[in-house]
């Protein structure tokens, strides 16, 4: 216990002291708001000449994580820098010379990027929304209105969840460059080509963005799942890849 | 103390690190000497439990690295690899290693002043000098007060000063009373701060000796003759069978006589000689040509004495081979570069 509380503090001093911490969260943070919130004055002024049927299915809440798409990509990059660049920088044998026992030390480390990163999903996912309200006019939703309190807290726990699952790759993979050159083309194309290529997309909707994105959104969609078993999808991804670094991390030498 | 017992390591095919078993003891500096490759870094991975052994093991104090509470407290390793994250400053990267194993913050202040890094505390270790770099690699293992200190290749890439103050460093460790065990490739630099001596090739125990022992055992001596009658001289050694080498510049070499003698063959002779030189091979020499020895070994070529220095000239009788009993009498039993530490 006492060796988990040390190297919980010990890792809070790692994130804290470099900067790829804050450009990184910064950057999930001020690209979803601002690319939602213009995303949301564009839906606002063009609302009339969509079809009766777009305008039928709109979402004004899911509208407003729309940034999300591109601010997910940043806090992709946290999370795998926070693990990789332990291997990128030979920090990881230093580290496990101070703490051999690896799976603490993972865990701990992934413990605490992961507050950051809820802390940082949760500002971006409310900021997002109230925002993209503000913006929509008309068209707005509350959040007091059914589901939409569960779509914004579900957006910050996407969100966190991705950074969780970047950590689990970059600890398989020990290399940011590697987790990275997987990770975002992978969420930024090839999970969102095939999602909208009809004989893929029935494959493509367990993908974990595609499966935990409809946590975010209110207006019921195609998919067989619910919000929260697509959520639960995710989270399996997720465990997936936890056990893939913890299994790496414990059974290579460093 | 750190005790090794048939440590091995394997790569696929390769044996890394061949059934190493030695101990390595309190105040004395160790010295752990190998060419590249010979799987000393490999050695110093598996004693801090960085890379698990294929069989065998290492104990620190007795105890197995993953047993180690706090192990910062009774080990300290600097790696030849710089381990540092260069985004981070010096301070909060000893800091976050004090937090690890709970060592008061203070501490971190003390091992900078030790290091003398103390102005630079505070600026990102990206910008840091080679030896700026080791020094901060240093403070790590210094942090924790170890009674067991590791150094890889701790002179690699340093200036004269830092490889001063290095050496001093690890001699005041060992007279502390610590075990310090530090590695390298080059024997001089062994010569200047060890006082034990483990000699690897090929991951293979070569010598587990003291230093004295080392030089006295493996210090190649012979005889430097260079006269302007080549041909006569060949045709008395020949005549006295004696054997020799030919050296540099049309010199003679000769080993396992000594001087005064060959001075006497050629005065009764009437040669001219311009030179005749007792000289000492260098460690150095004596270390490439035990480690030259196990290579041979492995490749299970005839044992034609092809790894020493100065090439043989066809028919010469090979030289003393190191360690063989017999050969010991034409060693020099002087410490060459041991002066002045």
């Amino acid at each position: 216990m006492t060796v988990t509380t040390a190297v919980l503090k010990s890792e809070w001093t790692k994130v804290r002291s470099v900067r790829s911490t804050v450009w990184t969260l910064a950057s999930a943070f001020a690209v979803t708001v601002g690319l939602s919130a213009a995303l949301c004055a564009v839906m606002n002024a063009n609302f009339d000449q969509l079809s009766s049927r777009d305008q039928a299915t709109f979402d004004a809440t899911s509208i407003s994580f729309a940034g999300m798409f591109l601010g997910q990509l940043a806090i992709i990059v946290f999370g795998v820098l926070v693990v990789g660049s332990e291997y990128s920088t030979g920090m990881i044998r230093t580290s496990l010379a101070a703490v051999p026992q690896r799976g603490t030390f993972l865990f701990c480390k992934m413990g605490v990027a992961t507050v950051l990163a809820l802390v940082t999903a949760m500002a971006t996912s409310f900021s997002s929304f109230f925002c993209g309200q503000a913006l929509l006019g008309s068209h707005r939703t509350t959040i007091g209105a059914p589901e939409v309190l569960r779509a914004v807290f579900g957006a910050g726990l996407y969100m966190t969840m991705l950074a969780i699952f970047a950590m689990g790759v970059a600890a398989m993979l020990r290399s940011p460059i590697l987790a990275l050159g997987v990770l975002m083309p992978f969420f930024f194309l090839v999970s969102t080509i095939l999602a909208n290529v009809p004989g893929a997309k029935e494959v493509a909707r367990y993908f974990p963005d595609q499966a935990g994105s409809r946590v975010t959104r209110v207006v019921p969609s195609t998919a067989p799942y619910g919000p929260w078993e697509g959520f639960g999808i995710m989270g399996l991804w997720v465990v997936a890849a936890l056990v893939g670094g913890y299994l790496v991390i414990r059974n290579r030498d460093a | 103390m750190i005790e090794l017992e048939h440590l091995t390591k394997r790569y696929g095919e390769k044996l890394a690190v061949d059934g190493l078993t030695f101990t390595v003891r309190p105040g004395v500096v160790t010295g752990f000497l190998g060419p590249n490759g010979s799987g000393k870094s490999t050695t110093m991975r598996m004693m801090l439990g960085l890379d698990k052994p294929s069989s065998g093991e290492v104990r620190i104090d007795g105890k197995r690295y993953i047993d180690l509470k706090e192990p910062l407290r009774y080990i300290g390793g600097l790696l030849e690899a710089r381990g540092v994250h260069p985004g981070r400053s010096a301070h909060n990267h000893l800091l976050c290693l004090a937090q690890s194993n709970e060592i008061s913050p203070s501490r971190v202040n003390e091992v900078l002043d030790i290091v003398g890094l103390t102005s630079v505390a505070h600026k990102r270790s990206k910008g840091f000098s080679l030896g700026m770099g080791q020094r901060l690699g240093i403070a790590g293992a210094l942090l924790g007060d170890p009674q067991v200190l590791l150094f890889d290749e701790p002179v690699n890439g340093l200036d004269p000063e830092g490889i001063h103050w290095i050496r001093n460093l690890i001699r005041d460790l060992a007279d502390q009373g610590r075990t310090v065990f530090v590695s390298s490739h080059l024997m001089s630099e062994m010569a200047l701060t060890a006082d034990h001596l483990i000699v690897i090739g090929q991951g293979r125990l070569l010598a587990d000796t003291t230093m004295a022992d080392f030089i006295t055992h493996n210090a190649h001596s012979f005889v430097r003759i260079r006269t302007p009658q080549p041909e006569r001289l060949i045709a008395v050694l020949s005549a006295e069978g004696i054997g020799w080498d030919r050296g540099d510049e049309g010199s003679f070499e000769v080993s396992d006589v000594p001087a005064e003698q060959l001075g006497e063959l050629a005065a009764r002779h009437r040669l001219v000689l311009h030179e005749l030189s007792p000289q000492r091979a260098s460690l150095e020499e004596a270390f490439m040509r035990m480690t030259a020895t196990s290579v041979e070994y492995h490749a299970h070529t005839p044992s034609e004495n092809n790894g020493t220095a100065s090439a043989g000239a066809p028919g010469a009788p090979p030289g003393a081979e190191p360690g063989s009993g017999p050969g010991s009498s034409g060693w020099g039993a002087h410490r060459k570069r041991g002066e002045g530490r």
